[in-house]
């Protein structure tokens, strides 16, 4: 393998120009897979769609076990409150690759980095920070993990939403410290069919409860069928 | 004698409808003795915010600078101008980070927010926020100007009427403070245009 002699120093450009780690962080949250016989309990899929009114982020709650206490399994993290709504919330793919408690804790690093970010802008301005600036700077906090030395990069994909003066934003943060803006977007699981069915789903003028509607439906693609879609919403309504 | 009143300065905003005035004296002294007359203590931060600041001149210059050089950045990174109210809490953080050797100023910040409701404040030299409705004063003329605006501020002036209102407001209480005065410069900021007036007072 051409690439093991450079995997020795995580922050080192292979010949072929990459940086090997991150597209191994990369895949580790894309792909999903069974790794290690861990089942798929852990790793969930996340759905989040910008309606024109709000951001709407979902994601099952399977536990691996029935003796698992479920209180105590928390995907979606506030970053900063705002008067009774999500202000702005970030998902993780917890997909794991190399164990299922490797990448959660990575998680909860980007999360208190966020939030003492959020703090310090409130002080330094006395207002929320802008989802734009947020994410720009976890992207930097990820970025710099992959030129430090000593470090390894995350081996997480962020689903940032939120809600500012420009209206209900999603973006998607990468290891390598790339950030996009979506209307919507899935991770984790079966990300590839869910993206599909949002193509498909998606609209510009979609009210808060279409896009929750859209969301769940999409969480439940491939798992269900379509009688049983219809069930399940009539079930929610 | 205070360093606040070393060189002298009168600074003074006022809130019309929709629209705001500030105005400063243009005197630069060492104590008593007059060094320059067309001293700048008002600056503009973006066409709907002007920051005024009393006190030692040194420090201003240098505080305007600092000011400057966070908007620019904030501007670059957040592809917008600042909020009066935003650039207030600037200026208050900026202000007491310097806590134990602070900048012997005190600001005066006046802007046009969203929708353009005027927004006037002051704050102490190691920026502690005095929020006005009506006006706000500054230098070592203020207690002369508290008594002027006082008398003759009216609420939702339009800006001719504003205009005149600062201008006498600030040329009377100059008048009664040996450390400030040699003219004035005024500011008045609609939304859609800002005009600017050097006035003539006593120049002794």
């Amino acid at each position: 393998m051409g690439d093991s002699q450079y995997s020795f120093s995580l922050t080192t450009f292979s010949p072929t120009g990459k940086l090997v780690q991150i597209e191994h962080a990369l895949t580790a949250v894309g792909s999903g897979q069974t790794s290690l016989g861990i089942k798929d309990t852990m790793l969930m899929g996340f759905v989040c769609v910008v309606a024109a009114n709000g951001v709407v982020i979902a994601t099952e709650k399977k536990l691996p076990s029935i003796l698992v206490d479920e209180s105590s399994v928390q995907k979606i993290q506030n970053l900063t409150p705002n008067i009774g709504v999500v202000y702005s919330s970030v998902i993780i793919s917890e997909s794991p690759v190399f164990c299922c408690s490797g990448m959660g804790p990575d998680f909860r690093v980007l999360v208190r980095k966020s939030r003492k970010q959020t703090e310090q802008y409130h002080r330094l301005y006395k207002e929320p920070i802008p989802v734009t600036q947020l994410v720009r700077e976890t992207a930097a906090v990820m970025q710099e993990f992959t030129q430090s030395g000593g470090v390894r990069p995350f081996g997480v994909s962020l689903l940032v939403a939120g809600f500012d003066d420009k209206g209900p934003q999603l973006y998607q943060v990468d290891p390598s410290g790339s950030y996009f803006s979506w209307k919507a977007s899935a991770m984790g699981k079966n990300v590839s069919n869910a993206k599909t069915f949002l193509e498909k789903r998606y609209t510009d003028d979609m009210e808060l409860d279409d896009a929750v509607h859209t969301a769940i439906l999409t969480l439940k693609e491939g798992v269900l069928t379509p009688a049983e879609i219809d069930d399940y919403l009539a079930e929610v309504e | 004698m205070s360093i606040f009143e070393y060189n002298g300065s009168a600074i003074v905003a006022m809130v019309g409808k929709n629209c705001f005035a500030i105005a400063s004296d243009r005197r630069l002294g060492v104590n008593l003795q007059t060094v320059a007359t067309d001293f700048q203590r008002i600056f503009k931060i973006h066409d709907k915010l002007f920051v005024g600041l009393s006190g030692l001149g040194s420090d201003a210059q240098t505080l305007y600078q600092r000011l400057v050089f966070r908007h620019k950045l904030y501007q670059l990174r957040e592809e917008r101008d600042m909020k009066p109210e935003t650039f207030a809490s600037l200026v208050s953080a900026i202000l007491y980070e310097k806590r134990f050797g602070p900048y012997f100023c005190q600001p005066v910040i006046a802007g046009l927010g969203n929708d353009d409701k005027p927004f006037i404040c002051t704050m102490d030299f190691i920026g502690a926020k005095e929020l006005a409705k009506d006006f706000v004063v500054a230098g070592s003329a203020s207690e002369s100007l508290y008594g002027a605006c006082e008398a003759l501020f009216k609420p939702d002036m339009e800006p001719d009427e504003l205009s005149e209102v600062v201008s006498q407001a600030l040329l009377a209480s100059v008048d009664r403070d040996c450390l400030s005065g040699w003219g004035g410069h005024i500011y008045i900021v609609t939304p859609d245009e800002v005009r600017e007036k050097i006035l003539k007072g006593r120049m002794d």
